[in-house]
C-alpha cells in the first residue's frame, strides 16, 4: 500500500502541466455563521511561488494518473511508464481542508486522468467536491477538470460544487490532436463548452429576476488550455482559435502552456526546450484581444501568422502602422489611446480624467510611470513633438531590440529583470 | 506654525484635521507628528474643541478620499499626516474637488503610491501567513491555530477581517511586532505586539506541504525572477517551503538533462476497452462526415 506522501508526489506531479491556476472571479461566500472553512469572491491570492515563476494557488492534483489516452505530449499517457497511483476521495478532501486550514491554498484543483469511463472518472472527481461541499462545509475556491464526452447531468453536478470548470482544448486544430492526442475531439469539446456556457447563463438570468428564489449555485466561469510548441500550429491560429472561443464560449481564461520537456518523452514528440517567450507573447497578444479592442488579424495574419519574438505584439503592430501616430495623448478618443506602446488600460483611464483639467505635459506621464522610452516616439504632448525623423527612420525597431541577454543564472544575485519579464509569465500584463 | 501630535491612528488624524479644517489653519503652518518621543520637545496644544465641531460639519469630502486615507494612515512614511492634510486642504478650502482624479497630481500620486504599498502590504499577508495547529479547545473541540508575521506597514487591523470572513469555524491568533490579531469564533480583537518566539516554528503538515511544492515545481522552466518578484526573499524566513529554493534550482539542470537523455517511449496498443473502443469510433464517423463535408464534389 503506498503512503499518502509518495501518492501526493506523483499525483502533484502528474498535475503540473496544467497552467491554470486562477482563483478569482468565484461568487462571495464565506464560512462566517457556519462550522467549515473558507471564503471566496474577491481577487484571487496566490500564497506560494515556485522557482519556475509560476504562482500556488490551489492545491492542483489528479485523482489518479492511471489513463487510458494516448497524448503524446503527457507524462501520464497510457504508454508512458510512470509510477502510477490513486487517491482516495477522502484523501483528497482531508489534504485540501489541512492545507486549507494552515493557509497554504486557496482551494483545490483537480484532474484526473481517464479510467473506465468518462463518466465514471467524473463521478470520482465529483464525489471528491461534493464531500468538500456537503460533509465539511467547504466555502474555498474548486475548480474542476470536466471531460467533455462525460454526460450533461455530470457536468452540471461538477458545475454545481465547482467555482470554475474547464475542459483542456490542449491543440487548436483536429489535424493536430490526431497526431499528437487521437483520442481528443475539437468538435465534442466545443460543443461540450457551449452547453456548460447555457448553464452559466441560465443561472445568471435566474438570479435577477427580481422575485425568483435565489437558484442552485453553478461555476461562475470556464477556461482552457492550449499547449504551444508541441504541433506546428501558427500563432495566427492559436490566437484565432482563443478568440473563437471567447467569443462563441464566453469563457474566462486561454492560457498558453509551452510545451516543456517530461520525463517520459513519446517516440511520436522529441523533446525541446520549453518556447517560454513565445508563449509569454502570446499573453500579450491574447491581452491585446481581450481588453484593447485589437483583432486576431491586427495582431497576426495570414500573411505573417507569427508573432515577433523580440518586441511585444503591441508595439510591433505600432511600427507596422506608423502613419497612426504621432498621437495626442490630450485629444485623442480612448480606443486610439489605448494602441499607443506602453500605455496600459489603466494609464488610459488616468489619462482621459486627468485632461478634463489640465493639458498633459511629459513631467505628468512620467508620474504615471508609463514606458517613457517605448511612449516617446509615439506621442505629442503640450511640451513634447516627436522628431519625424524618429517615426520614419528604419532604425526605430532597432531602438527597442532588448540587448542581448544574459543567460547565467546566479542565483544569490539574481539578475535585474527586465521590465517585460518581470510581469508574471501567466498573466502576461503589460 | 503648530505641532499636532495623535496617534499613529487614521481616527486620530481625522479628529485632528477636522479640528483644523474648521479653524482655517493652512497645511504649511502645521508640523505633524505621532511619535511619542518627539512629544515632549513640543509643547502640546489644546485644539478650542467647541468652536472648531461645529464648523467642522459642514466639510465635505469624496467618500474616495476617506478610503484613500484609511490605507495610507497604515503606511510607516512619517510624512504622510502631513501630506493627506493638504489633500484634504485642497479638496475643500483649495476648491479642487476634482483632486483625486488627478493621478498626475504630485501629491496625490505620493497619496496613491502609500496607499499602493499598504494594500501589496495586506494582500501579501493574506497570502503568506502560516497557521500552525496548537491544539483544540477543550470544551468547544475547535481547532486552535497560531501565526506570525511581519508585516512592513500598520496594518493588522486591516487585514484581520479577511481572516474571520475565511477561517470563521477555527480558533486563530495572528502574532506580529507590531500587533496581534485573534479570533475565538464570536469576537476578533487585538492586543500588543510581540516576539517571534511566542509563536510554533512548526506545523506537522509542514512536510506534507513541502512535498507538494517540490512536485508542483517544472524544473524545465526555471524563472526565478519572476518568482522573486512576487515573493521577495524577506518572506523567505516564514514560509515553510522556501528551505526547498535553492536546491530545486541548484538541481533543475540536471533533471531535466535526465529526461532529454531518456531513451523515447514508443506508443503502445490500445488496451481492450468498451469506452475506448467507441471514443475511437466516434472519432471515425466524426472524421468521416468531416471528409464528406470538405468533399467538393
Amino acid at each position: 500500500m503506498m503512503d499518502l506522501t509518495r501518492k501526493l508526489e506523483i499525483l502533484a506531479d502528474a498535475a503540473k502541466y496544467d497552467a491554470s491556476c486562477a482563483s478569482s472571479g468565484a461568487a462571495r461566500k464565506d464560512s462566517r455563521g457556519g462550522k467549515g472553512v473558507g471564503s471566496t469572491g474577491g481577487m484571487g491570492i496566490c500564497h506560494s511561488y515556485t522557482p519556475d515563476g509560476r504562482c500556488v494557488s490551489l492545491m492542483k492534483v489528479l485523482m489518479t494518473n492511471a489513463c487510458l489516452y494516448d497524448c503524446h505530449y503527457c507524462i501520464n499517457r497510457r504508454s508512458s511508464n510512470v509510477t502510477r497511483a490513486r487517491f482516495t476521495p477522502d484523501e483528497v478532501v482531508q489534504l485540501t481542508l489541512d492545507f486549507y486550514k494552515r493557509n497554504y491554498i486557496e482551494g483545490l484543483f483537480l484532474s484526473s486522468g481517464i479510467i473506465r469511463s468518462a463518466d465514471h472518472t467524473m463521478e470520482l472527481v465529483i464525489e471528491v467536491a461534493r464531500k468538500l461541499r456537503e460533509v465539511h462545509q467547504f466555502r474555498g475556491y474548486i475548480h474542476l477538470k470536466t471531460i467533455p464526452e462525460a454526460s450533461q447531468d455530470l457536468i452540471a453536478l461538477a458545475g454545481r460544487y465547482a467555482d470554475r470548470i474547464s475542459i483542456n482544448v490542449e491543440l487548436p486544430s483536429q489535424q493536430s490532436l490526431n497526431t499528437l492526442a487521437p483520442e481528443k475531439n475539437l468538435a465534442r469539446t466545443e460543443s461540450a463548452m457551449g452547453h456548460i456556457r447555457g448553464k452559466i447563463e441560465e443561472r445568471h438570468a435566474e438570479k435577477r429576476k427580481p422575485d425568483a428564489p435565489k437558484p442552485p449555485p453553478f461555476a461562475t466561469g470556464q477556461s482552457t488550455q492550449m499547449l504551444v510548441g508541441a504541433d506546428a500550429s501558427t500563432d495566427a491560429v492559436i490566437l484565432g482559435c482563443a478568440d473563437k472561443l471567447y467569443t462563441s464560449h464566453r469563457l474566462r481564461r486561454v492560457y498558453y502552456s509551452a510545451f516543456s520537456p517530461i520525463p517520459e518523452p513519446s517516440s511520436i514528440l522529441p523533446l525541446k526546450a520549453p518556447p517560454l517567450i513565445r508563449e509569454h507573447r502570446l499573453y500579450q497578444a491574447d491581452w491585446l484581444l481581450r481588453f484593447y479592442d485589437f483583432k486576431v488579424e491586427e495582431i497576426a495574419s495570414a500573411a505573417d501568422p507569427n508573432l515577433d519574438l523580440a518586441l511585444d505584439p503591441k508595439l510591433s503592430w505600432a511600427l507596422r502602422n506608423r502613419a497612426t501616430f504621432p498621437v495626442d495623448v490630450n485629444r485623442a478618443p480612448r480606443e486610439l489611446l489605448l494602441r499607443i506602446p506602453g500605455l496600459g488600460v489603466r494609464n488610459v483611464e488616468r489619462i482621459l480624467a486627468a485632461r478634463r483639467y489640465t493639458r498633459l505635459r511629459l513631467a505628468d506621464l512620467v508620474r504615471l510611470r508609463v514606458q517613457m522610452k517605448k511612449l516617446l516616439p509615439f506621442i505629442t504632448t503640450a511640451d513634447h513633438h516627436p522628431a519625424k525623423l524618429g517615426l520614419d527612420s528604419d532604425s526605430l525597431r532597432a531602438r527597442f531590440l532588448p540587448p542581448p541577454e544574459q543567460l547565467e543564472i546566479n542565483f544569490d544575485a539574481p539578475p535585474t529583470p527586465a521590465t517585460s519579464d518581470f510581469l508574471s509569465v501567466r498573466s502576461g500584463e503589460f | 506654525m503648530r505641532t499636532i501630535v495623535i496617534e499613529p491612528e487614521y481616527e486620530a488624524w481625522r479628529a485632528a484635521a477636522r479640528q483644523l479644517l474648521a479653524q482655517g489653519v493652512a497645511p504649511e503652518e502645521v508640523l505633524w507628528t505621532d511619535d511619542a518621543q518627539e512629544e515632549s520637545l513640543f509643547v502640546r496644544e489644546e485644539p478650542a474643541a467647541a468652536a472648531a465641531e461645529q464648523g467642522a460639519s459642514a466639510i465635505k469630502v469624496p467618500a474616495a478620499f476617506m478610503d484613500l486615507a484609511r490605507s495610507v494612515a497604515a503606511h510607516t512614511d512619517a510624512r504622510r499626516w502631513g501630506m493627506l492634510y493638504r489633500v484634504l486642504w485642497r479638496l475643500t478650502r483649495g476648491a479642487e474637488r476634482h483632486l483625486l482624479t488627478m493621478a498626475t497630481d504630485r501629491d496625490v500620486r505620493q497619496l496613491q503610491d502609500w496607499s499602493k504599498a499598504v494594500g501589496r502590504d495586506i494582500h501579501k499577508m493574506h497570502a503568506f501567513v502560516r497557521f500552525r495547529l496548537v491544539g483544540a479547545d477543550a470544551a468547544t473541540g475547535r481547532e486552535q491555530f497560531v501565526a506570525w508575521f511581519e508585516p512592513e506597514h500598520r496594518i493588522v487591523r486591516l487585514a484581520a477581517p479577511f481572516f474571520e470572513k475565511r477561517f470563521a469555524g477555527m480558533d486563530w491568533s495572528i502574532l506580529t511586532p507590531n500587533e496581534c490579531a485573534h479570533w475565538d469564533g464570536t469576537r476578533l480583537h487585538f492586543t500588543a505586539g510581540v516576539s517571534r518566539s511566542s509563536a510554533p516554528d512548526e506545523d506537522a503538515l509542514d512536510d506534507l506541504w513541502r512535498t507538494y511544492y517540490r512536485n508542483i515545481f517544472n524544473p524545465a522552466r526555471v524563472k526565478i525572477s519572476a518568482m522573486q518578484s512576487e515573493m521577495p526573499k524577506k518572506y523567505w524566513k516564514n514560509l515553510p517551503e522556501a528551505s526547498l529554493i535553492a536546491g530545486l534550482i541548484a538541481e533543475s539542470t540536471g533533471r531535466v538533462r535526465g529526461m532529454l537523455e531518456t531513451e523515447e517511449r514508443a506508443a503502445k496498443p490500445a488496451p481492450n476497452n468498451a469506452y475506448l473502443k467507441s471514443l475511437h469510433a466516434m472519432n471515425q464517423s466524426e472524421a468521416a462526415a468531416q471528409n464528406h463535408e470538405s468533399d467538393p464534389a
